[in-house]
């Protein structure tokens, strides 16, 4: 018996009616001019009242969304007066901030730098390897097939990018990129392959060449896991549950450490480090414009909040990423990620009508302005074609069992073992009844400002990541986050490993957070606002789906 | 079809959990994470991605009436009414160091770094303990039989969330020797990508430096005149 109530059900009858005739066709793809009137017609980005210029601090008057600038515009956690930088817990040559992909990458290759690995340290807010990059399905690009190349893909990001990435970075990434993926096959990492070791590999959103390379649909969760292994095969110390709070500075403006805070016995330790890796991640779970998002529990962009403190620019700030496909229903799994991998294999994307109203595989940010268009009522400018769950969310159907009909049944269970799994768990067979999407916040398109060597401008701070911006400008192409943090984790990780070998700190201070504080002060800014926030709260109502009204 | 008067309608009743012996009423139809919050717990173990991949949340309960200890993750997992939970905060188990570079990809190796796999009674504890329904036991009699690919390909979907290791009667730490194996097959077993190599050796030779040296200067406008030019590779 199917999960779905009847209404919804009705709508799958037409979705089934109509797919015979959609089968081996597809929706064109738009002309740029036409995607870009979609993006400012439907994209939440384009929607002004979400932003507001900063007030204060290195990126004065750059628009980002509210939420961020709640937390960029607010006063630190600890009293800068009140902690105690003599005495020094933890003193190490290349501190890592974050125990994701980028952190993990890091450690690695400054510990392949020569740095040895109790000269190391990771801290990380929950466990290592809990972070967004563990929970990356679809895939990994690579220009490594003889058709392709790195200037093929480099055109592909600039153009998912609307040609406001930053070209430089863009080089480092597709160059750097087949080497990433040969450095993860000696290590172990089991890509899909053929049986003669060629790569399998498929389109993603905004490719002109088959170049996502993947395993199954645990891509990141295999890629983190490996590099996670190695980490602790060579004995890189992490400490878990110990977020930073504020870095440290030095009498000559250097940034030396960080302040960690103990989550469990809730006391603060000083790292002093000579070089310092900012690997923190992204934003999602501060639910933009109420957004449900993908992101894991420790998603609130705290390295923004620290690196700003420090002095740190920021950039493209004002693009979030929203994947076309979170799910909407049912109520347990809302928001959760469907891969673009399922679109990549075929399954189309339909209205309640079972029409087909948009190539499945646009850039991420047109095809979610696509599904919202569908979904808007005609009062608001859209199509009113999406189907309303009971909880009141909203999506358009994506036609997973055209995955089995078009490459043979078993398909989809093998290829996207992990989406199957979800769906059976909660009563629904993807291979015989379409799924519900809606686009859901996914990505921190932008972030701080680096050079190639992940140089953040500030001595000794570096940043990789989903922390970072300008390699994806305003948009990301799918596939191509895992390999940022592993090409700008390795640049980062070498580039620090540089700098310490030199670097000579004076006294510790906390002077740059005071002089924030300052400004803070001068600016108004309200006294109760605090960050970084650490962890989101759920508790009580909070936790029924943040049902919102996004229409 | 009425969507308003759906929307309308009360979304769902009330149940009671028992979350480590105390009783919380909670909404039907939440996961089990989202009840702990919902009860007025802020986690900081036992939740990480919150969507079925990190093995964060690892949770054992029982049921009313029924003897059977059941483990599953809190975030992939709807409460039932008379539910009684406790989550497991971390597993202990010890992980064996080795250096992937000399490491051999065969049986003997798993056996010499965890040799406790031959105490395995076969009781299938921990296959039924498993939330990702894997052949976990089968898992064991093939790293026993030294059938790394096997290991490999079985225990591929693991999320190391320790639920089997905490059950095994043989005290098999199951997720250590299933990254062993995994990393021995990707590293050996599996066939290399020679045309992998081939565009590494390639971009260290520097065949594409100048062509991406030139799209690096090129203006906005250049650039998008190339961009609406790539072939676009059929699908």
């Amino acid at each position: 018996m199917s999960v779905y109530p009847e209404y919804m059900q009705e709508s799958i009858q037409r979705v089934e009616e109509t797919r015979p005739a959609r089968m081996g066709t597809n929706f064109p793809r738009l002309p740029l001019a036409e995607q870009e009137e979609l993006l400012r017609r439907y994209h939440p980005d384009y929607k002004p009242e979400g932003k507001r210029p900063l007030r204060v601090g290195a990126s004065y008057g750059e628009l980002v969304p509210h939420e961020v600038a709640d937390l960029l515009e607010a006063y630190p956690l600890l009293d800068p007066e009140k902690i105690e930088l003599s005495e020094v817990d933890y003193d190490v040559d290349v501190l890592v901030i974050g125990g994701g992909g980028a952190g993990t990458v890091a450690a690695l290759w400054a510990n392949e730098a020569g740095i040895p690995a109790e000269r190391i340290l990771i801290v990380t807010k929950l466990r290592h390897g809990d972070s967004n990059s563990i929970m990356a399905q679809g895939g990994i690009q690579a220009a490594d097939k003889p058709h392709d190349s790195p200037a093929i893909h480099f055109l592909d990001v600039m153009g998912g990018g609307h040609f406001t990435n930053d070209p430089k970075l863009v080089r480092a990434l597709v160059m750097d990129a087949p080497f990433i993926i040969k450095w993860h096959e000696e290590l172990g990492v089991m890509y899909d392959k053929e049986p003669d070791g060629t790569m399998i590999t498929i389109h993603g959103g905004g490719t002109s060449k088959k170049r996502m390379h993947s395993c199954k649909d645990y891509t990141g969760l295999e890629i983190m896991r490996v590099l996670r292994d190695e980490a602790r095969n060579r004995g890189i110390p992490v400490l878990e549950f110990h977020p930073a709070v504020e870095l440290l500075t030095d009498e000559f403006g250097q940034v030396a450490g960080a302040v960690v805070w103990n989550l469990e016995t809730e006391e603060y330790k000083i790292v002093r480090a000579k070089a310092t890796v900012l690997a923190t991640g992204g934003w999602g779970r501060l639910h933009i414009q109420g957004f449900p998002t993908t992101n894991h529990y420790g998603a609130t962009a705290d390295g923004l909040v620290l690196a700003y403190r420090v002095g740190a620019k920021l950039r493209d700030l004002d693009a979030v990423q929203y994947h076309p496909t979170g799910a909407a229903f049912p109520e347990q799994i809302v928001g959760l990620l469907i891969t673009e991998k399922v679109r990549g294999l075929g399954a189309q994307p339909v209205n309640a009508r079972g029409e087909l109203f948009v190539h499945p595989l646009e850039p991420r940010d047109v095809e979610s302005a696509a599904f919202i268009r569908e979904c808007l009522p005609p009062e608001k400018g859209g199509r009113g074609l999406g189907v309303v769950t009971p909880t009141g969310m909203v999506g358009v159907w994506l036609d997973t069992p055209m995955v089995d009909m078009i490459h043979g049944k078993g398909t989809f269970q093998r290829a996207l073992s992990s989406i199957y799994r979800m769906y059976i768990r909660f009563g629904i067979d993807p291979t015989k009844e379409p799924i519900l999407v809606y686009p859901t916040l996914h990505y921190q398109n932008g972030g701080v400002v680096i050079d190639e060597h992940g140089w953040t401008g500030i001595p000794g701070l570096y940043a990789a990541g989903e922390v970072e911006g300008g390699v994806h400008g305003k948009n990301r192409l799918m596939g191509n986050s895992l390999l940022d943090y592993n090409v700008f984790g390795r640049r980062a990780g070498l580039a620090a490993a540089g700098w310490a070998k030199k670097a000579r700190l004076g006294r510790l201070t906390l002077r740059h957070v005071e002089k924030f504080v300052e400004e803070l002060r001068r600016a108004g800014i309200p006294a109760a606002r605090r960050s970084p926030i650490l962890l989101p709260d759920y508790r009580g109502e909070k936790t029924l789906a943040r049902v919102v009204d996004l229409l | 079809m009425d969507e308003v008067e759906v929307k309308a309608q009360p979304k769902t009743g009330m149940v009671t959990v028992y979350i480590m012996g105390q009783a919380y009423r909670v909404p039907a139809g939440l996961t089990i994470l989202k009840a702990l919050e919902y009860a007025g717990f802020r986690l900081v173990r036992g939740v990480g991605c919150r969507g079925g991949f990190c093995g964060a949340c690892a949770t054992v309960y029982r049921l009313p009436g029924d003897y059977r200890l059941y483990a599953d993750l809190a975030c992939q997992t709807t409460v039932k009414d008379g539910m009684y939970l406790a989550m497991l905060p971390s597993t202990p188990a010890e992980r064996r160091p080795y250096d992937i570079r000399k490491a051999k990809p065969r049986g003997e190796t798993l056996l010499a770094l965890y040799p406790e796999l031959a105490r395995c009674v076969a009781c299938n504890t921990c296959t039924k303990s498993c939330p990702q329904k894997l052949e976990v036991m089968e898992a064991v009699q093939a790293a026993l039989r030294g059938d790394v690919a096997k290991v490999a390909e079985l225990t591929f979907d693991c999320l190391s969330c320790g639920l089997c290791t905490m059950r095994c009667p043989a005290e098999i730490p199951h997720y250590h020797v299933w990254q062993l194996a995994r990393r021995l097959y990707g590293a050996y077993l599996a066939p290399k990508a020679e045309h992998l190599a081939r565009r590494v050796e390639e971009i260290a030779a520097g065949k594409f430096d100048g062509e991406l040296d030139r799209l690096v200067r090129l203006g906005k406008e250049e650039l998008r005149e190339l961009y609406k030019a790539r072939e676009i590779e059929p699908e």
